[in-house]
């Protein structure tokens, strides 16, 4: 009996904790909007974010977004094969890559790769007061630390996406015309007459919200360290936060694609 | 601590109390920093002197209280306001605090890009001054990770007084620096008080260096202020606490010996 009062109630802290994180995330958005919307706009932390973001990624994405494309290639040929309709292998790698696969692998490559690097920076400039110094000197942390990143994450997911979508179609290319012999025209054309507008834009709305998503609450997982459990932990609180982030981040990215998809 | 003191006044502490969740750091904490003056702050380890610190930096809430810096209740401002003040204040923290993606130049810099439209070599010439002053001028293109621990400290001096504040706070200037460059620094809080009138609160254990620099000395302990006063008063005065501090002599021993024996082993 004791025990199942135990459970409820540490579910029920479980419960107060993540509400309470999710405000804070959701919190960081309105200030992050507010000061944006403030004087002055300065673009140059932006563009250094955005190239934090993309370089760190750039090699990753086109590496997997190469062989995703090879697999997708690989999978959907043999499937086509046994209905005779290979000449429809371009459509098919082309809508799961620029529907899905895109923006979610690159997402997910963001994640592990700057985002992680984002939540130890803010809990790392948390921990050796930093974050204080900061609001002493009257600068803004929202706008001096968080503003760029959100931004640069906003803008570097769906150019990532971009890339990581052109190089796997190329990827779908090398398998299907390459090593299947799959006609070189049938599979650029019918990649042409399968895609329409509101594809592309369901990729790009879903990787626009990836970025601010990822961002935002790898932001909020460090910039808020002091005030969550991992607080009180130095550098083993860190690393936690950090692999919180990385887990909390991915996790959204996957249950959000599902809510977009449903609702577009 | 009555109306003609008032004016000239800096801060005004008033019955402030602090908790961190259960435990109360601050208990009931009531001080007036005299304006233009060199307030020490001293008390043992975990007294809570920082907490009073981030306090009056408006970067803790506390739980009741007042306290009133630059027109401005502190404890109940706006975050607006709180950054108003701050405009005027200089903070150079425990362990410096310094921004470590920047060099030592663009950490100091830093407030004075961010408040003022000054031009590249405006900025570049003011921040070598502040350099200058605290002897870092060799070091303006390091990394903040190469530092050493004193550096470090110079550093974060050096930013805190680079928009010439009204006021400045000053937590741990000369621990862990050598003899000579802790009076350097002592030198440089006294220079900084007299040539641009600035109010200045530090908090420090080093008795030279305290009797060197201190207007008004503030004892803490436990969460309580237990005394104020010139250094000549603190050092007249017989509060056993106070004599322990300034006489390093180690802490009262322990008169219950069985319980403090349980309390190490854990009550075998
Ligand atoms: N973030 C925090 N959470 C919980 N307790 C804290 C926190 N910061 C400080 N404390 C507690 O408050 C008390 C006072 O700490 P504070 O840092 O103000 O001491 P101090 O007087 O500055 O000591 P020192 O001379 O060692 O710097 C200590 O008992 C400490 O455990
Ligand atoms: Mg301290």
């Amino acid at each position: 009996m004791s025990s199942l009062v135990t459970y409820i109630e540490s579910l029920g802290a479980y419960c107060v904790t993540a509400l309470e994180q999710t405000g804070r995330t959701f919190n960081m958005l309105v200030q992050v909007v507010w000061e944006l919307l403030h004087p002055p706009y300065r673009l140059y932390p932006i563009v250094r974010q955005m190239y934090f973001i993309g370089a760190r990624s750039l090699t990753l994405i086109i590496v997997s977004g190469i062989t995703i494309g090879m697999v997708l290639g690989l999978q959907f040929y043999n499937i086509l094969q046994r209905f005779g309709s290979v000449e429809l292998l371009g459509a098919g790698v082309a809508l799961g890559v620029i529907r899905e696969l895109g923006p979610v692998m690159t997402a997910l490559m963001v994640v592990g790769r700057a985002g992680s690097s984002i939540t130890a920076e803010l809990g790392i400039m948390r921990i050796t007061e930093q974050v204080d110094a900061l609001e002493c000197m009257a600068i803004s942390p929202d706008k001096f630390l968080i503003a760029p990143k959100v931004v640069a994450g906003l803008l570097s997911v769906p150019l990532l996406t971009m890339v990581f979508d052109f190089v796997a179609l190329f990827g779908g290319y090398f398998v299907g015309v390459h090593m299947f012999g799959v006609a070189e025209g049938s599979y650029w054309n019918g990649m042409i007459d399968a895609v329409q507008w509101q594809d592309v834009r369901i990729g790009l709305i879903k990787s626009f919200v990836f970025g601010v998503l990822v961002t935002l609450i790898c932001c909020s997982r460090g910039f808020y360290m002091h005030l969550t459990k991992a607080g009180s932990q130095g550098a083993e609180g860190v690393s936690s936060a950090t692999t919180d982030a990385v887990v909390l981040s991915s996790i959204a990215v996957l249950f959000s694609d599902f809510l977009i998809g449903a609702l577009a | 601590m009555t109306g003609n003191t008032q004016t000239d006044t800096a801060i005004t502490i008033r019955n402030l109390v602090v908790d961190y969740g259960p435990r109360r750091i601050l208990n009931d904490i009531n001080l007036d920093i005299p304006s233009g003056q060199i307030m020490v702050i001293m008390g043992q380890s975990g007294a809570g002197k920082s907490t009073l610190l981030r306090c009056i930096l408006g970067l803790k809430k506390p739980t009741s209280g007042s306290i009133h810096m630059l027109g401005t209740d502190i404890a109940t401002a706006s975050q607006k306001e709180i950054y108003k003040a701050r405009k005027q204040i200089g903070v150079a923290f425990q362990g410096g605090a310094l921004f470590s993606s920047m060099t030592v130049g663009e950490n100091i810099e830093l407030p004075l890009r961010e408040h003022t439209n000054l031009d590249e070599k405006t900025i570049q010439i003011m921040s070598r001054i502040k350099l200058d002053m605290v002897n870092m001028l060799d070091a303006e293109h390091l990394m903040v990770a190469e530092l050493s621990g004193g550096m470090a400290k110079r550093a974060a001096l050096a930013r805190a007084i680079i928009m010439d504040p009204k006021l400045l706070f000053f937590d741990e200037p000369s621990a862990g620096l050598d003899p000579s460059t802790a009076a350097e620094l002592d030198q440089l809080i006294i220079t900084l008080k007299i040539s641009l009138g600035m109010t200045i609160v530090v908090v420090t254990h080093e008795l030279d260096s305290i009797f060197k620099i201190a207007d008004h000395i503030a004892v803490m302990k436990d969460g309580n202020i237990v005394e104020t006063g010139t250094p000549q008063q603190i050092s007249a005065s017989t509060n056993p606490e106070i004599q322990g501090l300034l006489n390093r002599k180690p802490r009262e021993t322990i008169v219950d010996t069985d319980a403090h024996l349980r309390r190490l082993t854990g009550g075998f």
